[in-house]
């Protein structure tokens, strides 16, 4: 009586093998070319960590938050340049620390209640009054880098807050007082950290009840399931499980509406295989585009967006653990033994250029008569023997595996190269290859043991304290030198309320830094993202600000 | 049988206690921390050493490891450090999708497997033969990475006959009752959501079931063979009983033995192989949670990855070893 049952079993599995490929094919006639019309998939490659954009701080949280919420100044469409948001006009007064907004009327939060200058307001007290777990660095990451610390600072290392108060003049008018002027403000508002929330919806979903503990935070329903902004989309769904983030065009939305009704963040961690998503239709776009497959995906007639350059690729040089690298002749001789072009030529994406200082072009106090060093390994070879390192010098290269960025491509390639070129010149290296996150990021930031190391930065916003001063205007382990002179320079500049004044400062500030020359800077980078055939009608952004209400189907 | 089977869950607590503290050694022997993964890129030394001295990660091991045990005995497998909710939680979440691949993987991988081996027996030194071998070797040979992405290509980009990715069509608003999404779509009578959860499980279905499918043809055509040399299948030849009685009832049974335990140790080591089957079609089982906790250094997660393959293993195979009874009636369990 067995066998005949072993033979059914087999019979049923060959059966069901067949049929289950056969019920496949028969749903399966699907046409690549032709994505719902309806529907916007875009293919991400990390999961969102929190959808209340005042707890977030990693771009794929910020990449949803753009489409919900607006903020009350923004970066230029394509551009880093601040410009009316939610407000029409910004303006500060003479001693540069009380700012008045004017608002945009008749606009509406997707609950349906207004916003106005009481809602600015709201905002704004419940940051600067975030208490207990509110006020750890993994929750209001931006506010603390931005405004620093709280009405009650919890923790001894926050420094005094910048914000100090705001006031609603009228329905239309808000009135936001800093402590100090800097040039963070109000560039910075431009963050989706500071977006505009519904005051009605963070009362109601609990916002501020963030549970657990500092290395296990909860997040309440608001940040969870129920963002509420004035965005051009809606929030509609979060199915963490399957990592999809649905939104949904706001019909009611005070501007030109959404062209496509829904909006979809799908996590595809992979890039081969968000790649290969694109090319069956099953998305209509993905962020970060491999260099290597920019050419490929545009001879395919995909459009591909290469976004302005606003980041840095260093190789940073640690003064505090080996002693040869507080001799500037040696930091020197590493410079001018980089053959920067040569990396930017074979390594980097068309579009991209080589760095002479610390910060992208487009923002003021760029400095072109900076100290240059150019590739020249006779002068490197003959600074290193002034130096006292005529026979040689061994130094320990950190660089990181299983990643990429958009100012550092192929962190293993341009690693190579830069050993060749130091082992030209008479630097041989020991290389210490780590995985990115956390081994690398910990390596290099702290302790003693890396000598050089390459990292790099993308800017927040347009500034250039975002990038030379989160570098350099502190002592820190990742560069190993303590400077009290460069970082007073750093404060006065922060400080200056004068536009124009405070771009001659950092000019300043940038020959300085060439000069002292902590690291040296290697390229900047255009990264990409990519739109299906038919969709149209996005613009990259430096920023990662791109917005798809804008994006419709051809 | 009862006693037999309780004694084989018993070894399941020295085997899993051994695992515990192999696994609890090596995941903080590993360079790093989970500090980078709580506190993000842009963490300063002193809330990352904040925070190891808040989880207890600065304590001793011996007692690092006796505080995991306390909760694991109480089947609290902690919380994830990247997801912030209970790691049974999650897994639970994303077991029946995975579970869903398997089984699809092996109906594909027996289904085909066994018949295929048969007839390249049968047909020793033949086409079929030859083809079904070498086919097999070249799919053991095969990464199953490699093969997910060439599949994809050919059947998902080029003649867009299957999606890329997902369990599920992001479209679709499909009701969720057991989380098993082809069966969910059955009981709610949502035939789109259950066709398109089918659709979506056959490419990495297809890549998972390589390797088994692969190594079952190989193990069954040699069994087969074997057995077609022996003597009872002769005399029951010169019976003159009829081919289908004879592949049944004498060689088939023989020959299915050592096919059972391979496939009993094939369907544990799925579970691994759904790692980067997973990851490659964005499969959001317990696969590709893993991947993602390897990469986040989310000790909790991988600790509960790697003791859940253990359970399941071990419990396959003790329905493997009572199968044998019901294939063999000679083999008793005791």
């Amino acid at each position: 009586m067995r066998a005949p049952r072993l033979r059914t079993a087999l019979a049923v599995s060959a059966v069901a093998a067949l049929a289950l490929t056969a019920a496949g094919c028969a749903a399966s006639k699907r046409d690549p070319e032709a994505p719902k019309k309806d529907t916007l998939v875009f293919g991400v490659a990390g999961d969102a960590k929190v959808l209340d954009p005042s707890f977030a701080s990693d771009g794929e949280s910020l990449r949803v938050a753009r489409q919900i919420f607006e903020t009350l100044v923004q970066p230029e469409e394509g551009g880093a340049k601040i410009v009316p948001s939610l407000a029409t006009s910004y303006t500060p007064d003479s001693t540069g620390l009380v700012w008045t907004f004017k608002l945009k009327s008749g606009v509406k939060f997707h609950d349906g209640t207004d916003f106005n200058a009481d809602a600015v307001c709201f905002n704004f007290n419940r940051w600067f009054n975030y208490s207990g777990l509110l006020q750890s660095p993994d929750v209001s990451s931006y506010w603390q880098d931005v405004f620093g610390g709280f009405a009650k600072s919890e923790s001894p290392d926050l420094p005094p807050s910048l914000f100090k108060s705001c006031a609603a003049k009228g329905a239309d008018t808000a009135e936001i007082t800093i402590t100090s002027v800097t040039s963070k403000f109000p560039a910075a508002l431009a963050l989706p950290s500071f977006s505009m929330s519904s005051p009605k919806a963070l009362k109601d979903f609990e916002a501020d009840k963030v549970g657990g503990t500092a290395e296990n935070i909860t997040y309440p329903k608001y940040a969870t399931s129920n963002p509420v902004g004035t965005g051009p989309y809606k929030f509609e769904s979060w199915d963490t499980t399957n990592k999809v983030v649905k939104l949904t065009r706001n019909d009611a939305y005070h501007g030109n509406k959404a062209k496509i009704k829904n909006l979809h963040f799908k996590t595809i961690s992979d890039l081969a295989a968000r790649k290969q998503a694109l090319e069956a239709g099953d998305i209509q776009g993905y962020d970060l585009v491999a260099p290597a497959d920019v050419k490929p995906l545009q001879d395919k007639g995909f459009n591909v967006l290469v976004r302005p350059a606003f980041n840095i690729l260093y190789l940073a040089i640690n003064q505090s653990g080996n002693p040869a690298l507080a001799k500037p002749e040696v930091r020197q001789a590493i410079a001018h033994a980089i053959n920067k072009k040569n990396i930017v030529d074979s390594k980097y994406p068309p579009g991209s250029t080589v760095a002479i200082e610390f910060h992208p072009s487009s923002l003021p106090g760029y400095n072109e008569s900076v100290t240059k060093y150019d590739y020249d390994v006779a002068k490197a070879k003959s600074l290193l023997a002034a130096a006292g390192y005529a026979n040689g010098l061994t130094l320990k290269f950190h660089y990181p595996t299983e990643v990429t960025r958009p100012y550092m491509p192929a962190p293993k390639d341009i690693f190579e190269l830069i050993s060749a070129d130091l082992k030209a010149a008479g630097i041989t290296v020991e290389p210490i290859a780590l995985k990115w996150s956390p081994d690398y990021l910990n390596a290099v930031t702290s302790g003693k043991n890396h000598d050089l190391h390459l990292l790099g930065w993308t800017g927040d916003y347009a500034d250039a304290f975002n990038f030379i001063g989160t570098f350099f205007s502190r002592a820190k382990d990742e560069w190993g030198f303590n400077n009290p002179a460069l970082f007073d320079q750093f404060k006065k500049a922060d400080q200056e309320p004068d536009v124009n004044k405070r771009a001659e400062l950092y000019k300043a500030l940038n020959a300085e830094l060439l000069k002292f020359l902590p690291g040296v800077p290697i390229a900047h980078g255009p990264p990409s993202l990519v739109l299906a055939k038919d969709v149209t009608g996005v613009k990259a952004s430096p920023l990662t600000d791109e917005r798809y209400a804008t994006a419709e189907f051809k | 049988m009862m006693r037999f089977i309780v004694r084989r869950l018993l070894q399941l607590i020295p085997t899993l206690l051994g695992l515990s503290i192999l696994l609890f050694l090596w995941l903080h022997r590993l360079p790093g921390g989970p500090e980078t993964a709580i506190l993000g890129e842009r963490a300063t030394p002193a809330s990352r050493a904040a925070i190891r001295k808040s989880m207890g990660l600065d304590d001793p091991l011996i007692v690092q490891y006796g505080r995991f045990l306390k909760q694991l005995l109480r089947g609290d497998l902690g919380n994830s450090l990247n997801e912030k909710r209970p790691v049974l939680d999650l897994f639970l979440e994303r077991f029946p999708g995975t579970i869903e691949l398997t089984v699809t993987a092996m109906i594909i991988a027996i289904g085909l497997g066994i018949p295929l081996g048969y007839l390249a027996a049968k047909r020793r030194a033949t086409w079929l033969d030859h083809l079904s071998v070498g086919a097999s070797l070249a799919a053991v040979c095969t990464p199953i990475f490699f093969l997910g992405y060439l599949i994809k290509a050919l059947f998902a980009v080029n003649l867009g006959w299957f999606p890329t990715f997902g369990r599920q069509d992001t479209t679709i608003d499909a009701t969720r009752v057991t989380g098993f999404y082809v069966l969910d779509g059955i009981m709610t009578q949502e035939w789109d959501a259950a066709l398109d959860a089918m659709h979506h499980l056959v490419l990495p279905g297809l890549t998972l079931a390589s390797v088994p499918l692969a190594i079952i043809v190989r193990m069954t055509r040699a069994s087969v063979l074997e057995v077609l040399g022996e003597d009872y299948v002769r005399t029951a030849e010169a019976k003159g009983l009829t081919e289908r009685r004879i592949r049944g009832r004498h060689v088939l049974r023989n020959a299915m033995l050592p096919v059972v335990t391979v496939i009993g140790l094939l369907t544990g080591g799925l579970l691994s192989g759904a790692v980067l089957t997973e990851t490659v079609f964005a499969f959001t089982g317990i696969g590709q949670f893993a991947a993602q906790a390897i990469d986040n250094r989310d000790y909790p997660v991988m600790m509960g990855f790697i003791l859940i393959i253990a359970v399941v293993y071990v419990l396959v195979n003790l329905i493997v070893d009572i199968s044998y009874s019901l294939i063999d009636p000679r083999v008793r369990v005791r």
